[in-house]
């Protein structure tokens, strides 16, 4: 409801809100909720063109990443499916499946903030160095987690 | 186990390339009377002179740390202290003797009999493994050293370790100088020392140099941002987590610090990358041990960590979408969904964990660190601990000293704050030659020789005041030093097992009682027989005694000590059906009349009583107590006077005369003469009393022949 209120002034929006609300009529009322839904989905969408635009000039090494990571959290979200639907019964091996994807999920994440050139803390991290911790990180990972499966 | 030895010669430090004897010899004259070899004549510059000092002065500390802990070893013998460290004694025994495998999945039917206990999956098995790791390099190396020596040197080993991190963990923080006042400091502050004994096999020996690795190594992922580091610290963590349950202040202290720097604005991309890596290998990592389990997903003691876990994801992801985003209107509209959302999901979900079970409450270790009188009003297994008492303010003096104002319970702070007194009252001392020498000469000279000289013609007594302040700052560290000497000396190296005590003409009495009735249980019993005793002695009679206890110190099953406890408060014949019932052999009590013990079976009596009745409630605490009070002797309550824990304590004490001058049966623990000395038992029968009557064993008769 709050977010209609993007085009006032952000100070002032509680009072002439609630003005609104308490002068106006319940049909009155009804017109104003669905110029609100609207104006909201005007504002998503513009949210989305505009995401879209700047997301479209990063560099392709870190859209491959990106794209890494939405894989894995796909992957988890299957698990997390799969478990509210059969249960999770050998939880330790629901806990390993689950962790491996969102632990490489992370490791992954890590490793674009230390390889994206604009991060001004890393530029003395060489990117292969920063490739090669991410490998190191992720074996550790994936050897825990085989031993977790049980 | 062995210290590093002190760079003696410092010329094999050195780095110059002179000749060296050449040299040396004409300032030798001058220094002749100088003990020390001066650093100047060694002709090295003054990062090389620091690094030696440095060095020496780490190496030390470091022999210093091992050495103060020795005096129980010096003063009796090298063996395990008090109740807890024999059980890991004898896990590592049994660690080293059958390999790993068979520790990790022990189910062990020598206690809490007829239950058993399944050893493997309800420990913390990092000590052990590092001791028998220890013990298996030395074998290695061809040193025959027995696994209870390694043992015995594990936590002074590990406490000297505990300087070195500290050092680097002051030189992370601040600068090298307080890196080393941190590792002098805790080289020898008694808090410490008390739980790191020569002798005290515990957990905690291990444990406080795992935990200040994990801090230190976090720290520095911190500060560096590196995937190697946080990597670095989730095996320390991982340590620690195998080390000791005291794990969960890590899990908590470690999100609350990530948390005050997300508030005060003090952080970066590095944190993320430091936090994140750590938790999620670190949370794997701790779940391999199986006496942790899951409890990183269902407890709440750890919610903490995940709160915080989540916490970042969501705040870097709006920090990079409103660095993609250039219009601040539209990130604030993103901001305010996502927002709510969030929250809205995270509590809706907290609230559904906890309501449901799933997520279990706060464990009674919290409550009692928040308020320490819960355990004594609704937990009485835990209040009867003596460890677990609320500290009073004279103990924490007696455990800190200086570091109470100078920082409780931090060791850093303190010596960050005595290291940068002590860099800048030398400063200010030095202030003075320096300007006399540069700023007169040269009319413009820098700013700084022209502040300093400022600041000495405002203030001429600032040399001296700050000359005074020094040795002021030199005087209370060396106090400090003194008192945790002395407090190590006097408080905390008493093996606990052996006792010893002034006698008459001063000479130093010993009283080994304790390992007689144990070495007597384990060469006159037959090997099947089962002990019954209160649970203090369990892990002692395990491990020297080699039987089976009905009850040990893992107290783990309140009803099953409730029953001893029922049994020792009740007249003999009901104690028999019980014993008859728990196929027990032989009984054991402590009894403390004849030398004057005050940690005493009858002087813990009162706890069984209140045990028991916490299960039972045919005994009733009252019943034992005359207007409230305690008493043993004649105007003792008749329950007290006639049940099982008195008459096994005072039998056959009513014909001893125990003191000159006063009536035979008196109970010098309790300073009175007993009250019913005639004691006559049907059910079981005395078999061994030690030579000062401090343990007392009796045998359960078995049932007559019915006709």
């Amino acid at each position: 409801m709050r977010s209609a209120s993007e085009h006032d002034k952000v100070e002032g929006f509680p009072v002439h809100f609630a003005l609104n609300l308490v002068l106006v009529s319940s049909e009155s009322r009804s017109k104003v909720l669905l110029a609100m839904a609207r104006s909201t989905s005007k504002d998503a969408q513009a949210l989305l063109h505009s995401f879209r635009s700047a997301y479209a000039a990063t560099p392709t090494n870190l859209k491959i990443i990106d794209l890494y990571v939405g894989f894995a959290v796909f992957t988890a979200l299957i698990q997390i499916a799969y478990i509210a639907i059969v249960g999770s019964f050998p939880f330790n091996a629901f806990l390993s499946g689950l962790l491996s994807c969102i632990g490489t999920a992370v490791l992954a994440v890590c490793l674009r903030i230390q390889v994206n050139r604009e991060n001004k803390e890393f530029k003395d991290l060489p990117p292969e160095r920063a490739f090669a911790d991410f490998v190191l990180c992720n074996l550790v990972l994936h050897l825990v987690i085989m031993n977790f499966l049980g | 186990m062995v210290g590093k030895a002190e760079p003696v010669n410092g010329s094999v430090k050195s780095g110059s390339n002179q000749s060296i004897p050449a040299t040396m010899q004409s300032p030798l004259k001058k220094s002749d009377l100088i003990p020390n070899l001066s650093l100047k004549t060694l002709k090295l510059k003054t990062k090389q002179q620091e690094l030696l000092i440095r060095v020496s002065i780490l190496c030390l500390v470091y022999v210093l740390a091992f050495i103060t802990r020795l005096f129980s070893v010096l003063r009796y013998e090298s063996m395990i202290h008090e109740f807890d460290p024999y059980f890991n004694y004898r896990t590592t025994l049994f660690l080293t003797e059958k390999g790993f495998y068979e520790f990790w999945n022990w189910f062990d039917s020598e206690s809490w009999y007829p239950l058993g206990r399944i050893i493997g999956g309800t420990l913390y098995p990092g000590l052990m493994v590092t001791a028998a790791i220890i013990y298996w390099l030395l074998r290695f190396l061809r040193f025959a050293i027995h696994i209870r020596e390694v043992c015995v040197l594990t936590a002074p080993f590990f406490a000297s370790n505990t300087t070195l991190v500290a050092y680097f963990f002051g030189k992370e923080v601040w600068d090298s100088g307080a890196g080393l006042v941190a590792a002098a400091l805790i080289a020898i502050c008694p808090g410490y020392i008390s739980r790191s004994v020569a002798g005290s096999y515990d957990n905690e020996g291990v444990a406080i140099f795992a935990l200040l690795l994990t801090f230190y190594l976090f720290v520095k992922a911190v500060n560096t941002g590196s995937l190697a580091w946080a990597l670095a610290s989730a095996f320390a963590y991982f340590y620690m987590v195998s080390a000791w349950g005291g794990y969960v202040f890590i899990i908590n202290l470690i999100p609350l610090y990530v948390l005050v720097l997300l508030i005060t604005g003090r952080y970066s991309m590095r944190l993320y990358v430091a936090y994140n890596s750590m938790y999620v290998l670190g949370m794997l990592l701790a779940m391999q041990i199986r006496f942790v389990g899951f409890q990183h997903v269902q407890s709440g003691e750890h919610m903490a960590a995940m709160g915080v876990f989540f916490l970042l994801q969501v705040f870097f992801f709006l920090d990079w979408v409103k660095h993609l985003l250039s219009d601040t209107k539209l990130f604030q509209a993103f901001l305010r969904i996502t927002v709510t959302t969030a929250i809205g999901v995270g509590a809706i979900a907290l609230g559904v964990g906890m309501a449901s079970g799933y997520i279990s409450p706060w464990t009674g270790r919290f409550y009692s660190l928040l308020d320490p009188t819960y355990a004594k009003d609704h937990i009485p297994i835990i209040a009867s601990v003596s460890e677990h008492q609320p500290t009073a303010w004279s103990s924490f003096m007696f455990d800190f000293h200086i570091l109470l104002f100078l920082f409780p319970a931090v060791c850093l702070i303190s010596a960050i704050a005595v290291s940068a007194t002590i860099k800048n009252l030398t400063l200010v001392a030095r202030a003075k030659s320096k300007v006399t020498q540069t700023g007169s000469v040269r009319g413009s000279s820098s700013s700084k020789g022209s502040s300093k000289a400022s600041l000495d013609q405002s203030q001429p007594f600032q040399r001296n005041g700050a000359i005074a302040l020094l040795l002021g700052a030199f005087y209370l560290l060396s106090k400090y030093a003194t008192h945790c000497t002395w407090v190590t000396s006097e408080a905390y190296s008493s093996p606990s097992i052996v006792l010893a005590a002034r006698g008459a003409h001063g000479n130093r009495v010993i009283f080994d009682d304790y390992r007689e009735a144990y070495f007597w249980l384990r060469k006159n019993t037959p090997p099947d027989a089962k002990v019954m005793s209160w649970w203090d002695y369990g892990y002692q009679i395990t491990a020297m005694g080699n039987r089976t206890v009905i009850v040990d110190n893992n107290t783990w099953n309140n009803t099953h000590i409730a029953t001893v406890g029922r049994a020792m408060s009740s007249y003999e014949d009901e104690a028999y059906e019980i014993m008859r019932s728990l196929d027990v052999d032989y009984v054991l009590v402590v009894f403390g009349g004849v030398t004057g013990y005050s940690s005493d079976d009858i002087n813990k009596f009162l706890w069984m009583v209140r045990i028991g009745g916490g299960v039972f409630p045919v005994i009733k605490e009252p019943d034992y107590l005359v207007n409230g009070e305690y008493r043993v002797d004649k105007g003792a309550a008749p329950k007290m006077l006639n049940c099982l824990m008195y008459k096994l304590s005072y039998y056959r004490f009513g014909e001893l005369t125990t003191e000159y001058g006063k009536p035979p049966g008196y109970d010098r623990a309790r300073g009175v003469e007993i009250g019913n000395k005639d004691i006559k038992l049907e059910y079981l029968e005395e078999a061994f009393t030690t030579s000062n009557w401090i343990v007392r064993i009796y045998k359960v008769k078995p049932p007559n022949n019915r006709w």
